[in-house]
């Protein structure tokens, strides 16, 4: 049985900005649910007694000390911008903003 | 569009509830995950580096001493630590953000469950539970550019500078605040200015609110009576100053009571704070495009602060606000009203600095709080931005106290430091303000005073003292004020029966 819908591959695809074709959306609907029911799968074997995963890697607190490096070169931070102005990076209109 | 309810009408009748979100950037010397410098008014996009910028295959390593100020901060608001924590990403698409998601913590914040006393302006103590407090980074800065001046094809588009992208901030949530009632805006301007004054006692952050170091979203709701469920709410984001908060809450109580009046539902959304008019207004409505995906940050390895070291930054808190204005009222002397004037003036460290520079707590407070704070006033200014030192009015009062001037020359003296003539000694002597404690040219002042007025001269050698004023006041005049009045009169008299 189907878990994800065509609805919901097109509401993510939304939020994430890809555009997707209706041949997209079916194909992938299709493909995701494999995936996803995979998953489910998983969780039906681990116990409640299994805690959740987000880091594999044995290790925590990797911090890095409070010491400034040399920032890039503005020249060089701006020459990646299709435009800037005044030293600042030019952006289409934000709309229904103030910030 | 419903109209706004007069404030007092809008309480009788409906219980108000509030929430705050308060986000203060960390002074630390570099950015949350890489070592750009964190610094203020750089030029734009000087303080960037890959990371900074999202760059594709550049990696964040969490900054230590970020974690020990949110640990500081979770401490001071008596929140547990957490064993463990991670970051996760908030997605969203949005130009200040280069990556498309900013790093955040969702379900595990480094504290959690707290409290602060939070005291109010006729010093009731109001206790703010606390949610949460979080770690995340700040986004880069837009300006809006209209389309008249526009320089792209006269388009409407927007700069961004990168400075201020990643630059650590602490997120700190109240739970729902219930019980304030009438008096809730007043709660959420005390909160916000208590944290303010406890992120500088801790020394995370300069949290000067002019500089957005510190800033405020409001959550308002309000509900017929304190039994009744939660109302809807707003968030009303961005609100920058204390002045601010206070108006906002109470704007949004007015705002909702008219509409509920008129039988319509409060629509969940962000507004926006205009300043200029003193009005919130309906900016995005929570939707779809809320929804931010959140996912454990896979770049970044869980935070799990060491018991031991959690402690030892607790041994290192300093004394904080509310305890120190104590024990600072006790050795004053300053009765309630006196020091409630004091903190509302924001001048206590300037009292505090003023007394070590050597005036009495008294004298200290009749300076800061009587000429200081009107010509404060008067120029629109703070007490701390006012052109003079504590330590200059400590150097000043000094000069009253050695008798060298009177209260009426020194403040002669302060109006020539304020006026960037230098410290009270160097003011009074290119001045010439110094009281004339010599005998000498008083006595000529006084024969020559008698000699000027001989019909009042001759009253008061044959007894009547009604008229010496007269002779007091011309020989101040002669003496452009730096006689010492008493003495005056002494020498008079002495003159007269002599």
């Amino acid at each position: 049985m189907s878990t994800l819908s065509r609805d919901e591959v097109a509401r993510v695809a939304g939020l994430a900005r890809i555009d997707l074709t209706p041949a997209e959306l079916d194909r992938l609907a299709g493909e995701l649910d494999v995936i996803v029911e995979s998953v489910a799968r998983v969780s039906e074997i681990a116990t409640p007694d299994v805690p959740a995963t987000s880091h594999p890697l044995p290790l925590t607190n990797v911090f890095r000390p409070d010491v400034p490096v040399e920032p890039v070169d503005r020249a060089l931070v701006l020459a990646s911008a299709p435009e800037h102005i005044d030293g600042k990076f030019a952006v289409p209109q934000i709309l229904g903003e103030d910030a | 569009m419903s109209t706004l309810v007069d404030y007092d009408d809008a309480v009788a009748r409906y219980d108000t509830v509030i929430g705050i979100e308060v986000h203060v950037e960390l002074g630390t010397k570099t950015k949350m995950f890489d070592g750009a410098p964190a610094g203020f008014g750089e030029e734009p996009n000087t303080s960037v580096t890959p990371v900074s910028l999202g760059l594709p295959g550049s990696l964040p390593v969490v900054n230590g001493v970020a974690v020990e100020y949110a640990i500081r901060i979770g401490l001071a608001l008596n929140c547990s630590i957490a064993e463990t924590c991670r970051f996760a990403r908030k997605n969203y698409f949005y130009p200040d953000v280069p990556k498309n998601f900013q790093t955040s913590q969702y379900d595990e914040p480094i504290a959690y469950e707290g409290w602060v006393d939070v005291e109010l302006d006729d010093g009731s103590i109001f206790r703010v539970e606390i949610e949460r407090a979080h770690m995340e980074e700040d986004a880069g800065k837009n300006t809006h550019i209209g389309g008249s001046d526009g320089r792209i094809h006269g388009a409407e588009y927007s700069l961004v500078d990168y400075n201020r992208a990643g630059i650590p901030l602490v997120e700190i949530v109240t739970k729902p605040i219930t019980g304030a009632g009438a008096r809730a805006p007043e709660v959420a301007r005390a909160y916000v200015q208590t944290l303010r004054d406890l992120f500088r006692a801790l020394e995370v952050s300069e949290a000067r609110m002019e500089r957005g170091n510190v800033r405020a979203d409001v959550n308002v709701s309000i509900r017929p009576t304190p039994e009744s469920p939660l109302g809807t709410r707003t968030e009303t984001k961005n609100v920058n100053s204390f002045r601010s908060v206070e108006r906002a809450v109470r704007y949004e109580v007015s705002r909702q009571a008219g509409v509920l009046d008129d039988g319509i539902a409060i629509i969940q959304e962000t507004r926006h704070w205009h300043e200029d008019t003193g009005t919130t207004a309906s900016g995005r409505v929570k939707s779809d495009a809320e929804d931010y995906r959140y996912f454990p940050e896979p770049d970044l390895v869980p935070i799990a602060p060491d018991r031991a070291w959690v402690e030892e930054i607790r041994a290192s808190l300093p004394e904080l606000p509310a305890a120190r204005r104590r024990r600072l009222q006790g050795e004053w002397q300053y009765a309630d009203a006196e020091m409630r004037d004091v903190v509302n003036a924001g001048a206590v460290e300037l009292i505090e600095t003023t007394i070590a520079a050597g005036a009495s707590p008294a004298a200290a407070r009749k300076w800061w709080m009587g000429e200081l704070a009107r010509t404060a006033k008067q120029q629109e200014v703070e007490l701390a931005e006012l052109p003079v030192t504590p330590t200059q009015i400590g150097q000043l009062q000094k000069l009253v106290d050695d008798g060298r001037i009177n209260d009426k020359l020194a403040r002669q003296v302060l109006e020539g430091v304020l006026a960037g003539e230098g410290d009270p000694e160097t003011v009074l002597v290119a001045r010439g303000l110094e009281v004339v404690s010599d005998d000498g040219p008083l006595l000529e002042a006084i024969d020559a005073a008698l000699a000027a007025q001989p019909d009042i001269a001759e009253k008061i050698r044959s007894g009547n003292l009604g008229p010496v004023g007269a002779i007091i006041g011309a020989v101040m005049k002669a003496t452009r004020g730096q006689a010492d009045a008493g003495r005056v009169r002494e020498l008079l008299l002495e003159r007269i029966q002599g």
